[in-house]
């Protein structure tokens, strides 16, 4: 990677440059939806349904309507004009994945409040608005509404059987989504294969949880005509593009803002109908209308995430080397086609992992049920795979009598493979193609800052008949990085001559007004102070896609990158006019333009004599670039209580050249600590009957301080070819392996018990369950435990 | 004198009451709903959107703020039970204009923070560990901090923070 001209040595990329949003945020004066105070705004709350699946038989709202304070009371018919939520851009099929694949994706619109039917418990059947939340709430409880249950699926297999009861009437059965892709000839390679190992693995359902949880304030202009919406949405843009098509209004006539937003994790990258319903409310009523879902509403009703069961096999020689890979992957949608494709084939392109696999053939399938939707969360498919692929892995080295870490040394892809082709096809349809990363070096230093030899050694001298087993986990993953289609930069020097840069990716907590500033005051060669950051306000930038995917920093970065470098020649070029002097021989000195003989101006004064020193760039980036890691991890089992504590968790990442390394590692440490609450603690639990049972934080687990250790972390930088900065994503990456590695740990610990653990998460009554099946099938050969 | 909070049409018209009680210092007179929580008191009624409200069933301590001294779930107390009390928020710790406190710039320095949503709960926390009569234990540390819930940082910049602002206030502690 080539260091662009950035020709002042300012350097703030690569420097751990002390956040700028920080200081309000400490104050208490950041600004998050719920904080935006408007004159006359009323508030709105939302009717749900308590069944999984249930005809609608009455619904009659003048009780609620007639209470004091309340302005509007609107169901399905008052919104019956308004086009149904489809989350179009992640629907699409790109063309080459239509072509050559031709899955099968189903689109199912969501209706912005249920019809006549409901198909997960907590579907929104009706929005109140009043003069206050207190008062809104008041009024749920007076509509009356008459439900007739309906038979309920809530698991994704039975969903597929004939006869399952189904979610969409108008469907013949409850398969949303299916696809099959392959490389080579995986039959023979199963025939003629040394060793085949064949498993069930599954990931549960997990639930995003930001601590700020979804809210939406919506104000008619007055004067203008214009609606502004404040929404802590990750895809600004998109939010505005779906309020102005379901309202029939011109896209400019609606300006979205994403304000301070309090975490999102994907949870708040998708539309909800909430975005729709409360704007809506607000033309109606000529009023600014409110609305924040509470945490009851975040746990049951917005988006769930991970649900995915893998019939996996690897077939390897005898010595370890994988000649095949099959997967059966069946996936939980819930009760509608959110972002089809997106999780799924995330998986697929994810599963292969940094391993030389040529035989491969994966067959995916996605079910609706009566749960709640699901959509991307923070890793979105790669957490699944990689957890189907690396447990897979751990049952092979078992298999063969090798060290887990040996046989994956046997299997990466080395650095002198690179570019690397898969033989699949990625996201955007083109050939899947590893751009840079060293897997065996990320290993090799995994596997020594865990002390791998001091783990086995402390193992085999450990008696055998202890309640504390000691265990040791590894998983090696990458990611595509930096998803087009594209993302915007708009650089202009203010009238004070200093600069604002507007992007269409908003921050939720990951720092853009620090690092976006670093990589806009190197391009421009101005000191970062004088460079002011607004991500996600639709009016200080036309288009825009968002921050998702781990794409931020590569896309909206880029385009800021290239922004500056065409704002720098464009003042050199207005000063040189003004002074009248070659615009090579001038510098930008803070907010001013030099020449060494002694000439210079403001750039305020180039400002005010009309030059027009402003650059939108668009950065649309040409393939994916991959980031990696390698993960381990030592934990300590209690084999009487089934408790599961980390004595060491090591990280090894590789997200390319880092522009702020302080923020990347709050990033890794963020994401590992979700990884890790996943494996251990959080589950979202349905009963049979559809109904959720962890509605709370007392039931449904995040863990606290207490429960996150601090890591080990080490880094190696292969810079990214495919963008000017050299970067790649790393938003995800923390999130992708920790499930992965704990189980391994887990169950490397129970192996002397006979221990097989094909899902999560580990609470000590799972391990103990997993140590009594264990006990009784291998009570011969297992060593006495004691109960 | 006492300052008059006005306030929108009381929404349980009949259930209210007069308190009178001191936030950041200054005394105030309102009256209030019985069922009006503290956050919304606060955040709605005085404009003092700092605290912040996170599960609304006192498990994530987002809404933290001290009651004489204490820290206290705000979404789990009602304004009416505060009469008489002082109660300090996270803009009351700093005058405007003046330099952030300790326990505020030990966030800056260590990275203490991503979203922010979580952290005026914290940095509550922390500013009862730091005006303890002794340097709290790391148990007791340990114990306060596993009353917040933080979905960004993975915590581990959060125990540096407020490691920094112990030191601060009451010298270098045992380290870990």
């Amino acid at each position: 990677m080539t260091r662009q001209h950035s020709s002042e040595p300012t350097g703030y990329v690569g420097q751990s440059v002390p956040r700028v949003e920080d200081e309000r945020l400490l104050r208490g004066h950041g600004r998050y939806v719920d904080d935006i105070a408007l004159p006359g705004t009323l508030e709105a709350a939302v009717l749900r349904s308590p069944h999984a699946h249930a005809r609608i038989t009455r619904l009659e709202t003048a009780a609620a309507r007639d209470l004091q304070g309340v302005h509007a009371v609107y169901t399905a018919s008052d919104v019956a004009a308004l086009k149904p939520l489809v989350n179009e851009a992640e629907l699409r099929v790109p063309p080459g994945l239509a072509e050559k694949l031709e899955p099968l994706v189903r689109t199912l619109p969501m209706p912005l409040l249920a019809r006549e039917k409901v198909v997960y418990a907590g579907q929104p059947v009706a929005l109140v608005v009043a003069d206050s939340r207190y008062l809104a709430e008041d009024a749920l409880e007076l509509v009356e509404i008459g439900y007739e249950p309906l038979p309920v699926v809530v698991d994704p297999e039975r969903a597929l059987e004939p006869g399952a009861p189904l979610v969409e009437e108008s469907w013949q059965d409850n398969l949303a989504l299916e696809l099959e892709t392959g490389v080579g000839a995986p039959d023979t390679a199963f025939r003629e294969a040394a060793v085949v190992i064949e498993e069930e693995f599954a990931v549960h359902r997990h639930v995003p949880s930001p601590i700020e949880t979804r809210g939406v304030l919506a104000a008619p202009g007055a004067y203008d005509g214009r609606l502004t919406v404040w929404a802590n949405t990750q895809t600004p843009h998109r939010v505005r593009d779906h309020i102005a098509m379901s309202l029939a209004m011109p896209a400019d006539d609606v300006h979205v803002v994403a304000v301070d937003v309090g975490g999102g994790f994907g949870q708040k990258g998708i539309l909800y109908v909430e975005e729709l319903l409360v704007p809506f409310a607000a033309r109606a009523l000529g009023r600014p209308v409110l609305w924040r879902e509470d945490r009851n509403e975040n746990l049951t009703a917005a988006s769930h995430a991970r649900e995915q069961t893998h019939r996996i096999a690897l077939a390897a020689d005898a010595e370890g080397r994988l000649l095949g890979l099959r997967d059966r992957i069946l996936v939980n949608f819930g009760a509608s086609t959110m972002t089809g494709l997106v999780v799924p084939y995330n998986s697929v392109i994810h599963l292969l992992g940094p391993y030389r696999v040529p035989h491969v053939d994966i067959a995916v399938r996605a079910a609706l049920t009566h749960t709640t939707f699901t959509s991307p969360y923070r890793g979105a498919g790669r957490p699944e795979a990689v957890f189907a692929m690396e447990r897979a892995l751990d049952r092979l080295a078992r298999r063969l009598g090798l060290e887990p870490s040996e046989l994956r040394r046997r299997n990466l892809i080395t650095p002198e493979e690179m570019p690397y082709r898969t033989g699949l096809l990625d996201r955007s349809g083109e050939k899947q193609e590893y751009d840079s990363g060293d897997f065996p070096e990320l290993l090799r230093r995994a596997v020594d800052h865990i002390d791998l030899r001091g783990v086995r050694k402390r193992q085999s001298e450990a008696a055998r008949s202890g309640d504390q087993r000691t265990g040791v986990g590894f998983a090696v993953y990458l990611e595509a990085t930096g998803l087009g289609p594209f993302e915007s930069a708009r650089l202009t020097v203010r009238p004070n001559g200093q600069l604002r840069l507007a992007i269409g990716a908003p921050s939720q907590g990951q720092g853009h007004r620090t690092s976006m500033a670093q990589i806009a005051a190197d391009a421009v060669g101005v000191p970062m102070e004088s460079v002011d950051v607004l991500g996600g306000d639709t009016d200080a930038v036309p288009h825009g896609v968002g921050t998702i995917a781990s794409r931020a920093l590569v896309t909206a970065g880029n385009a800021t990158h290239r922004a500056g470098l065409a704002l720098r020649t464009r003042i050199l070029d207005a000063a040189a006019e003004r002074l009248g002097v070659p615009a090579e021989e001038l510098s930008i000195d803070g907010t001013r333009v030099r020449h060494p003989g002694g000439a210079e101006t403001a750039l305020a004064a180039l400002v005010a004599d009309g030059a027009e020193l402003s650059e939108t760039a668009y950065f649309r980036p040409g393939g994916f670039t991959y980031a990696s890691g390698a993960h381990a991890a030592v934990v300590d089992v209690d084999t009487r209580t089934g408790h599961v504590s980390i004595e060491k968790y090591v990280v090894v990442h590789d997200a390319g050249r880092i522009v702020n390394p302080v923020i990347a590692e709050g990033q890794i440490t963020g994401g590992v600590a979700q990884g890790i609450a996943g494996a251990l603690y959080e589950e979202m639990i349905y009963g049979p009957d559809g109904q959720p049972t962890t509605t709370t934080y007392m039931d449904y687990l995040l863990p606290t301080s207490s429960e996150i250790p601090d890591l080990h972390l080490d880094e190696i930088v292969t810079p990214s070819a495919l963008n000017d900065l050299g970067v790649k994503g790393l938003g995800e990456g923390g999130a992708i392996a920790p499930q992965a590695v704990l189980t391994n740990a887990v169950e490397d610990a129970l192996t002397p018990l006979g221990v097989v653990v094909r899902r999560g998460p580990l609470t000590p009554d799972r391990v103990r369950g997993r140590i009594r099946e264990a006990q009784a099938v291998h009570s011969e050969q297992a060593a006495p435990v004691p109960s | 004198m006492s300052e008059r909070v006005d306030h929108p049409p009381l929404t349980e018209p009949t259930a209210w009451r007069g308190v009178e009680l001191v936030v950041n210092g200054r005394p105030l007179t309102a009256q209030v709903e019985s069922r009006l929580l503290l956050s919304d008191f606060l955040r709605g009624r005085l404009r003092l959107t700092g605290t912040h409200v996170g599960c609304e069933h006192g498990v994530c301590g987002a809404c933290t703020v001290l009651v004489d001294d204490v820290p206290v779930r705000s979404c789990l107390t009602l304004t009416v039970q505060c009469a008489g009390t002082h109660i300090r928020t996270i803009e009351g710790l700093t005058t405007a204009g003046k330099p952030l406190g300790a326990v505020q710039r030990a966030f800056h320095d260590n990275h203490g923070m991503q979203c922010g949503f979580c952290t005026p709960g914290f940095v509550m926390t922390c500013t009862a560990l730091s005006e303890a009569a002794e340097r709290p234990d790391e148990d007791h540390i340990a114990d306060e901090l596993s009353g917040h819930l933080c979905r960004c940082t993975g915590y581990r910049n959060i125990r540096a923070a407020v490691r920094q602002a112990l030191d601060e206030t009451h010298g270098k502690g045992q380290t870990e």
